[in-house]
């Protein structure tokens, strides 16, 4: 159980996709203008994040790793090289799948949520969570762990830097500095405040 | 060479590196162009690796765009860039083991850079196939320099060395350079986007962000100033 809070507080805070490993920067950055939809974009990325690396997960371990086709007497194929096309094409699948099902029997959710997911299907995060998960080597727990607490962190992640932009419009900035450039040196003194977390130990 | 590079294929080859750059200027790629940039080595080939996928998916995207069903577009495009991108992963793999153990997920974090499916939507299902390659190629050199110039200044400065060098002469060997530790980690990689930003900018002001909020200066009488 203590792996588990000290792997979940290490993808939310110490390696924070969006701070630390700069995945799923376009969106965090051209979607971060209000609160509200930064916080929408954050739900989606968790929720699509907790299904899709557990998934993953699934896949690969019973399906590409090394002598992972054993189970159906097929020995020594390693089809690890086919997990980027693998992951990439199950992502897009559950996406398409999740805004069915959303349209179908959540309206309400749909139309809030709705117009993020087809975004999501291209966002680093996604695919970066499900890349880590295999490069690490994790269990199906820990890939449950890591898939929400990832998510989490993107989402926290973003919501801040929608609160900190929010504040930031009435500030006089230099004209060449306006927009992206401000918003680039602030996703950084977050990144700096976030590196504060890294002496956590569980 | 003249017949070959007209005057559109130079354009598209030209425009992306300054004036219609992918990071600075429509904010796409930046995910990955960051996180390998802690030195120039790693930073040199991925930036090949996403020029080569850019120019050759784009060249075969457009040789098929008029095959391709509307609704399904997105899926074929992902799957060719995804093909490309495991081409170029196994390619590492044999012959620069070490740079892609450094690269580790980076490689693979090539198919959803927003670069590569941005030139396949929005330029190589409207154009034939050699203007795609080279639209490609000129967006993967935008990206490619500011990644390069990023890398310069991470490595420079956070070790004193380029491409494993030593440029500047470190204390701790007797030299005159203490190397400043926040370059090789991630917040340095921020602020110097934003600074080259703002540099482009300067240079070119067409390019700033119109205001949305304009501070009125303060009515006379009222300042401080009398």
């Amino acid at each position: 159980m203590e792996a588990y809070i000290s792997l979940f507080v290490k993808a939310v805070f110490i390696e924070n996709l969006a701070l630390s490993f700069f995945l799923g920067m376009c969106t965090f950055i051209a979607v971060s203008k209000k609160i509200s939809t930064a916080m929408g974009l954050g739900v989606a990325v968790m929720v699509v994040q907790a299904i899709t690396v557990p998934a993953n997960n699934l896949v690969y371990h019973t399906l590409l790793k090394e002598d992972a086709l054993s189970w159906i007497g097929i020995k020594g194929v390693d089809l690890s090289f086919l997990a980027l096309l693998s992951c990439i094409g199950m992502i897009a699948a559950l996406v398409q799948i999740l805004e069915m099902i959303l349209d179908k029997f959540f309206p309400a959710l749909y139309s809030a949520l709705g117009i993020f997911l087809p975004l999501i299907t291209v966002n680093c995060a996604i695919l970066g969570g499900s890349l880590f998960m295999i490069e690490r080597d994790y269990n199906f727990g820990e890939s449950v762990t890591y898939g929400i607490g990832s998510g989490l962190g993107w989402a926290l992640a973003i919501t801040v830097m929608a609160g900190v932009r929010e504040k930031l419009k009435y500030s006089d900035i230099p004209a060449g500095l306006q927009g992206l450039g401000i918003t680039f040196i602030t996703a950084g003194l977050m990144s700096l405040g976030f590196m504060a977390f890294s002496g956590i130990q569980l | 060479m003249s017949a070959v590079l007209n005057d559109e294929t130079k354009k598209v080859l030209i425009e992306p590196l300054v004036s219609n750059n992918p990071i600075t200027l429509q904010v796409l790629g930046i995910c990955s162009a960051l996180a390998v940039t802690s030195q120039m080595s790693t930073s040199l080939i991925m930036a090949l690796a996403l020029t080569l996928v850019t120019a050759f998916s784009s060249a075969a995207i457009s040789a098929i765009r008029n095959h391709i069903p509307s609704s399904i577009r997105i899926i074929v495009q992902m799957t060719i860039i995804a093909s490309l991108v495991i081409v170029v992963d196994q390619i590492l793999k044999a012959f620069a083991y070490d740079v892609s153990k450094q690269l580790s997920v980076f490689v693979g974090l090539i198919i959803t850079n927003c670069i590569v499916m941005g030139r396949a939507e929005g330029y190589a299902m409207k154009n034939p196939p050699l203007e795609s390659f080279m639209d490609g190629i000129g967006n993967g050199l935008g990206y490619s320099l500011i990644l390069v110039i990023v890398a310069f200044f991470r490595e420079l400065f956070g070790s004193g060395k380029l491409l494993g060098n030593e440029i500047f002469h470190l204390t701790k060997d007797g030299g005159w350079y203490d190397p400043n530790g926040l370059m090789l980690l991630p917040p340095s990689a921020f602020f110097i986007i934003g600074l080259i930003i703002w540099s482009v900018r300067q240079w070119k002001p067409e390019q700033a962000e119109k205001v949305e909020f304009k501070i009125m200066p303060i009515a006379h009488g009222e300042g401080g100033h009398h």
